[in-house]
């Protein structure tokens, strides 16, 4: 079955951000798959290429990588909602006179088209709510 | 039918009572995260109201990380992560209140 999954909840506040990537990982290794993963809302600050969480906790961003490149996954930012929280990749770094850029790879910014169109495509869409 | 989460503990009593309202027959609802709470026998009397063919699942890790799988009300349904995928499956669509 053809899953999408919306991430609302900022890393290290809420715990439904480690409940979607738990979820995701489950629904892969179960044989579904996974159409697209869209963070909104404080949920964009998973794509934070800065984020440095200890190394006894879970690295939620650096998971999250990982599973796109075992999945080849789209993992997209909503990118209204990453700009004004300081989550920027090169493009947006240059167009807001910024002095780097933080998106990590494996994400990539882009609109409400893509949630859209997420649910236009899935069986189910669910979200992780902060 | 719909699968509803819930993943705010009962405290939040408004979250609570939409989540309960808006269940129809032969949806199910899965507790998750803080929601797992709901499932000590103290907050038993909430889910008394509930339609009988209306299914009650708590989230195996949610429940065991906060001890309360021997605490747990009987009418609940103890799923893991994979039953948790099964019943988004099951359902026609997942309904999530936050």
């Amino acid at each position: 079955m053809k899953f999408s999954i919306i991430v609302q909840a900022a890393p290290y506040s809420c715990q439904s951000a480690e409940t979607a990537y738990r979820f995701a990982k489950t629904l892969l290794d179960t044989g579904h798959d996974l159409h697209r993963v869209f963070f909104y809302g404080d949920g964009v600050h998973t794509g934070s290429a800065f984020a440095s969480p200890p190394q006894d906790e879970p690295n939620i961003p650096a998971n999250w990588q990982a599973l796109a490149a075992d999945h080849d996954l789209d993992l997209v930012v909503c990118i209204a909602a990453a700009v004004r929280r300081g989550v920027l990749d090169d493009t947006e770094a240059g167009r807001y006179s910024k002095s780097g850029s933080n998106l990590a790879a494996g994400f990539e910014l882009s609109g409400l088209g893509q949630l859209a169109d997420a649910i236009a495509q899935s069986d189910r869409v669910i979200t992780f709510g902060a | 039918m719909a699968l509803h989460t819930l993943n705010q503990p009962p405290g939040n009593t408004q979250c609570l009572e939409r989540c309960l309202n808006a269940l129809s027959d032969g949806d199910a609802l899965l507790l998750i995260e803080d929601g797992v709470l709901a499932t000590l026998p103290a907050h038993a009397s909430r889910f008394d109201a509930i339609a009988a063919n209306v299914s009650l699942f708590a989230l195996q890790a949610d429940l065991d990380a906060r001890g309360l799988n021997v605490l747990k009300d009987a009418r609940f349904t103890v799923v893991d992560d994979g039953g948790f995928v099964d019943l988004a499956c099951e359902q026609d669509k997942v309904v999530s209140w936050y």
